[in-house]
């Protein structure tokens, strides 16, 4: 006789195991457990069951982190008296909460809004012009990886603007390269791991690199030869939802599995560039594993010649970052994985699946 | 009835209704939580592990609703399914199941996240089925709680005619070892009652039923045992010290059923085994104040059924049913009539100490016999360590 209790899915009729355990003493247990382990269902699902459950509002967060992937900020453009590009940006930081895996909610502060920051993108040797707005709550900076004066540096004493207050951070674009951006107010993990980070990307100018002109060009945002590539920039983070130092959630630009539950489509036939950035606060190094191929990467995206080539495992430190550059072309079509090869942090969120097309 | 003693009977309750609603709608207060977070609580009351994985059932224990917005199992984010679905409401229960393959005789560690990002963490220590609600598991466990009550107090008996043949002394031999053994089993009860009121939720404030029970059924014993204006002496005696024990044996069934269903215990054997030794002296206990025993043999059967059986229904009640909460309540109720009992024969000693030169109730007997009694319980219980 079997019969149900409300907290055992069904009634069974295997063999029961602790009876026998009693019976034959405790080294029993095992063999019969192992058999049963072997009845395991979730074969054929794409998640194996490691997966959260319900879907995030990205209406309501505001950001939609399959849009982030390839939304480029260039600013508004003008030319300078002496002939030079100047790009203005307008950033606010502002308090609010987001969803980050469903259901799950944190307590952010944000550049426009947004976890990871604008996407902001311009050429090698433009200006670059900032009007930081601070809407939030603390002080908080705008602290640019890249080239610039000590005035520019967005630290405490050099930019750091309080709240209602505003600051104009103006430098030239260089080096090119993938950089990115982060408030650098005190303390500086958790002004990090709130959100205030993004991708800042110094496009190659080909003008200043004869030699290696149509590497540079492929960079180089509007231009014919950059429009064959499908480019994406993933900023790998975490979130300490229960303030431990000690991250909940890890992602590639925020949203738990986003890319897993809803795969990036690529077209086979054309070259892939991911420009990858790590900000993860409280983890040593973040990673990124490719499967079933192999990519060249450019460490800190500063050489037009790779720093590696042929890997599909690339690991940074925070802020540490690079461009990856790949092709499925001639690949049978479907889902290719693609996760940090820290398990741990794949299996709280960071991993996802580039879907291939012909 | 006066109007004044009429009106008593409902002015205060239309008071309290009066302050309820007004705090309830003006809220007057509310400025000193100052927009504090939530004060979120979830304890998980036990789980349940089969072929489908998981099965915890979870209750929340804060001042503010609960919802559970995902679940971890060694640090992974697994699918899982609550019902009832939403928020959990101050001691509101639900049933979380999460298909994880566990891994037999490993720990896995599961943690549920609030929708405020709050972790509440829950380990399986030892990973193993939990038993079926099949007629030959509930017999299996019939069969742990009738080795571990009964079977050792009839074992015990059989010491009686060598401990009566010592004569007066002797009886008080075996008075005092029950004391002995009684003071071990208070210490033990609200020890392991205690402990398990802290696995409680906090808002079921179990520490304290535990106590309260405790008091009550002490003082309530007493008075039943005490009805006719004189102590209970004899066959009397024995009843009461029977139900002391047997709700001991409640409390501790229900521990070993949790045990046993929540893979805490590895080696079930040997445990019981252990159990089943460290009851032996219940069975001298309860004989010890009978006049003739040998010739009562069917009262000291069921003497032993009252103070063996519970330990039947409590394992089968542990495995399926376990609540923290009801657990510590029992154990408080078993201390309470523990305590009785260790007062009535500690009396009973007294009154048949023989009037020496001392006057004195304490002798070679009655010392060595509450020695040998907390002795062989503290011996026996290091075989149930763990």
């Amino acid at each position: 006789m079997d019969f149900r209790l409300p907290w055992q899915g069904r009634p069974v009729s295997r063999r029961r195991v602790l009876g026998a355990g009693l019976a034959a003493g405790g080294a029993a247990l095992s063999p019969g457990l192992r058999s049963v382990r072997a009845e395991t269902p979730h074969k054929g699902s794409a998640h194996g069951g490691n997966r959260t459950v319900g879907s995030v509002d990205h209406g309501r967060n505001g950001f939609d982190p399959h849009a982030l992937l390839t939304d480029w900020d260039t600013g508004s453009v003008s030319i300078l008296p002496d002939g030079r590009r100047l790009r203005e940006y307008r950033i606010t930081a502002i308090d609010k909460e987001i969803e980050i895996a469903p259901g799950l909610f944190f307590p952010a502060w944000t550049y426009n809004g947004r976890v990871p920051g604008p996407t902001l993108r311009a050429t090698e040797g433009d200006i670059v012009r900032i009007e930081f707005r601070n809407a939030g709550t603390h002080s908080h900076t705008m602290h640019f990886h890249g080239i610039h004066a000590a005035s520019m540096d967005g630290v405490p004493g050099a930019g750091q603007v309080e709240p209602g207050d505003s600051f104009t951070y103006e430098f030239e674009a260089r080096p090119f390269g993938c950089h990115l951006y982060h408030c650098h107010s005190m303390p500086l993990k958790r002004h990090i791991h709130k959100g205030l980070y993004g991708a800042f990307i110094v496009d190659p100018d080909p003008a200043r690199h004869p030699e290696l002109a149509d590497a540079a060009r492929g960079r180089l945002l509007g231009t014919q030869d950059n429009a064959q590539w499908q480019e994406f920039v993933m900023v790998m983070n975490g979130f300490d939802t229960n303030f431990d130092e000690e991250n909940e959630v890890y992602a590639a630009n925020s949203i738990a599995f986003a890319y897993r539950d809803k795969p990036i489509r690529i077209a086979g036939e054309r070259p892939v560039r991911v420009y990858l950035v790590n900000v993860t606060e409280f983890d040593p190094v973040n990673s990124l594993h490719l499967h079933a191929n192999f990519f060249d990467y450019y460490d800190h995206g500063t050489t037009l010649t790779p720093t590696h080539r042929t890997v599909d495992t690339i690991m940074q430190c925070q802020a540490q970052r690079g461009i990856l550059e790949f092709t499925f072309a001639e690949f049978e079509p479907g889902l290719y994985m693609f996760h940090a090869h820290q398990s741990e942090f794949a299996e709280l969120g960071w991993m996802g699946f580039f879907e291939v097309t012909t | 009835m006066t109007a004044l003693i009429r009106a008593s009977f409902v002015v205060p309750l239309a008071l309290i209704a009066l302050l309820a609603a007004l705090f309830l709608t003006l809220r007057p207060l509310d400025f000193l939580g100052r927009g504090a977070p939530p004060a979120e609580a979830l304890t998980v009351e036990r789980v349940g592990l089969d072929a489908d994985g998981f099965h915890a059932l979870v209750r929340s224990g804060g001042a503010t609703d609960i919802t559970i917005a995902q679940v971890q199992v060694d640090g992974a984010y697994w699918e899982f399914t609550q019902t009832p679905a939403g928020p959990l409401a101050y001691l509101g229960s639900a049933l979380i199941d999460i298909p994880y393959p566990w891994v037999a005789g490993e720990t896995h560690r599961i943690v549920l996240l609030s929708a405020t990002g709050t972790t509440f963490e829950h380990e399986v220590a030892v990973a193993i089925e939990t038993p079926e609600t099949s007629a030959g598991e509930v017999a299996g466990l019939a069969l742990v709680g009738l080795f571990v009550g009964v079977v050792p107090i009839l074992i015990g008996y059989a010491f009686m005619p060598a401990i009566i043949s010592f004569g007066a002394a002797g009886r008080r031999f075996a008075l005092a070892l029950t004391v002995g053994l009684l003071a071990f089993l208070l210490v033990d009860t609200l020890k392991e009652g205690l402990e398990i009121a802290g696995r409680a939720v906090g808002g079921q404030k179990a520490e304290t039923a535990l106590w309260l029970g405790g008091l009550v059924s002490f003082l309530g014993l007493i008075a039943v045992g005490r009805r006719g204006g004189r102590p209970p002496e004899g066959a009397a005696l024995a009843l009461f010290i029977a139900i002391g024990i047997g709700l001991h044996n409640l409390g501790e069934g229900l521990a070993i059923g949790a045990s046993l269903a929540g893979g805490a215990v590895a080696l079930a054997s040997f445990l019981v085994f252990g159990f089943a030794l460290h009851n032996v002296t219940e069975g001298i206990a309860i004989a010890a104040p009978i006049e003739r025993p040998g010739r009562r043999w069917v009262l000291l059967l069921g003497l032993a059924l009252i103070a063996g059986g519970p330990a039947i229904a409590g394992t089968i009640a542990g495995a399926y049913a376990f609540s923290p909460f009801w657990a510590a309540l029992a154990f408080g109720v078993g201390a309470g009539a523990i305590l009785q009992v260790i007062v009535e024969v500690s009396a009973s000693l007294m009154r048949g100490a023989p009037k020496g030169a001392s006057g004195s109730w304490v002798s070679g007997a009655s010392l060595s016999g509450f020695a040998a009694g907390v002795g062989i319980m503290y011996a026996t219980a290091l075989l149930v360590a763990g």
